[in-house]
């Protein structure tokens, strides 16, 4: 049980979060997905801090985040796999 | 860990328990803070709880008032009452309500005899009731006296993972001992409803979690001049990693682990329907939700926090625990649990919320909590809409 790098909660999860203080650029996370309890490898092309999410594959505007295997919202500028996840490419579809 | 069967508490006279024994100095209205306030001053071991509101309040704003009042000094962890309003009748109902059930209480009204006398005639009383408070003793009480209400703030993508799990693996674990269990923070359940809405326990609690839910959606929709990114999720939210409502809300939702919730209760309401996890339409703002909580008759509560609030309670003490590592580190002085060793996986929820259970009933017994020590009291009276 090392330490993860970053926690994905479900296997149908699009983003991970991170669990270390900062993540480096170019950094080969490893995420541990609390669901299933596998590892998987995930690069950070940012630097992101705790607690901020990283894609776990590429996403087009439109697209669905998901997160808890709900959905948490939806992407209004593209996500490379492995980018910061956030405020400025991702929006509610409430309200 | 073997869950030990009982606490130490203050047995009231009907047939509740509290986990402190406060006499408090509570004021009708706005205008009567400083004369309970002086008493307060004058009295020790007596608490003063000044609020903004009580005036020209009507409908079902009024009905709230007069709820939350009467529920806060009907509290179990109250012993006594000194209520101070500016007109005898709606000091007399409050004080009316809190005597139902049998624990010392009195009223004075200032209209027509002013601050300085009614200071001296509260005050005479005052001293009296905080006087037989402190002769009572804690005696061990079964752990259903235990009325738990939990809310989360300052949240951050770690309250998600692992704070709100926590209180919901300690959910979990207490609710077969037949303890009393709140939520609330209907706004923060926005995105999660439907998923929220079927945890309902019967058909009817389901449809009256959807109404509230609908009734509250309405309001904002009607209300918003933007799509509240400023408000909903916070910038401590967004700055702790939180993105939307729909995430805070799944996040929120884990506090009530796989629980149940058998009613639906208004603002303030006291639950009538035995053991059990309760919803109750609340703010999200903490000091707003807590209040209304402990007029409902919570006698402690769990406030798993991400980024760091530091909210307390005059009456109902507030335990915080958080996941977040660097917030644990910075704010020690607010954190009375620290299971931030989830996030490395150097502990895991089971024991979390052993954790969570051990602190929780050091503070039923008697510790105080970080935010006692520390002074909140924040006592925060919620308002619907304009007065007359």
């Amino acid at each position: 049980m090392s330490q993860p790098d970053l926690i994905i909660h479900d296997e149908k999860d699009n983003v991970g979060v991170v669990v270390i203080e900062t993540t480096k650029k170019g950094q080969d996370c490893s995420a541990w997905i609390m669901e299933n309890d596998k590892t998987v490898k995930v690069p950070s092309t940012n630097d992101v801090p705790l607690g901020h999410k990283i894609a776990l594959k590429d996403l087009k505007v439109g697209d669905t985040i998901f997160k808890y295997g709900h959905d948490i919202g939806k992407v209004v500028k593209e996500i490379k796999k492995g980018e910061h996840v956030h405020v400025h490419n991702v929006k509610t579809k409430k309200w | 860990m073997e869950i030990p069967k009982s606490f130490l508490g203050y047995k009231r006279e009907n047939g509740r328990a509290g986990t402190r024994n406060h006499v408090i100095i509570l004021p009708v209205d706005d205008i009567s803070n400083a004369c309970a306030e002086a008493v307060a001053n004058n009295i020790k071991g007596t608490i003063a709880l000044p609020h903004s509101y009580g005036r020209l309040q009507f409908g079902a704003d009024l009905e709230l008032h007069f709820r939350t009042m009467i529920g806060t000094g009907r509290n179990p962890n109250v012993a006594a009452v000194i209520v101070i309003g500016i007109e005898p009748k709606w000091t007399k109902k409050i004080v009316d309500g809190i005597a139902e059930t049998g624990k010392p209480v009195e009223g004075f009204h200032i209209e027509r005899s002013g601050d300085i006398q009614t200071i001296m005639k509260a005050s005479k009383k005052a001293q009296e009731f905080s006087m037989w408070a402190s002769e009572k003793q804690r005696e061990e009480c079964p752990m259903s006296d235990l009325w738990i209400s939990v809310k989360c703030g300052e949240s951050d993508t770690t309250s998600g993972l692992a704070s709100n799990p926590t209180v919901g693996n300690l959910m979990d674990k207490l609710e077969p001992l037949g303890v009393h269990l709140c939520f609330g923070e209907t706004s923060e359940l926005t995105g999660a409803e439907q998923v929220c809405a079927k945890r309902g326990a019967t058909p009817e609690a389901q449809k009256k979690f959807m109404k509230t839910w609908s009734d509250y959606n309405d309001f904002i929709l009607k209300e918003a001049t933007d799509d509240l990114s400023e408000s909903q999720p916070t910038a401590g939210n967004i700055a702790g990693g939180l993105t939307t409502i729909e995430e805070k809300a799944f996040g929120n939702f884990q506090k009530i682990g796989s629980r149940k919730f058998i009613d639906v209760l208004e603002p303030a309401e006291e639950p009538k329907k035995g053991k059990g996890l309760y919803f109750m339409d609340t703010s999200s703002a903490a000091a707003e939700c807590v209040t209304l909580q402990a007029a409902g008759g919570f006698n402690i509560h769990l406030f798993p926090t991400g980024q760091g609030n530091i909210i307390g309670n005059p009456i109902e003490p507030v335990v915080k625990l958080t996941a977040n590592p660097l917030t644990a580190k910075l704010m020690s002085e607010h954190v009375d649990c620290d299971v931030s060793k989830i996030l490395t996986r150097e502990m895991n929820l089971d024991q979390a919320g052993d954790k969570l259970i051990e602190t929780t009933l050091k503070v039923a017994n008697g510790r105080l909590t970080c935010a006692e020590s520390l002074g909140h009291r924040e006592f925060v009276m919620t308002k619907l809409y304009r007065s007359a």
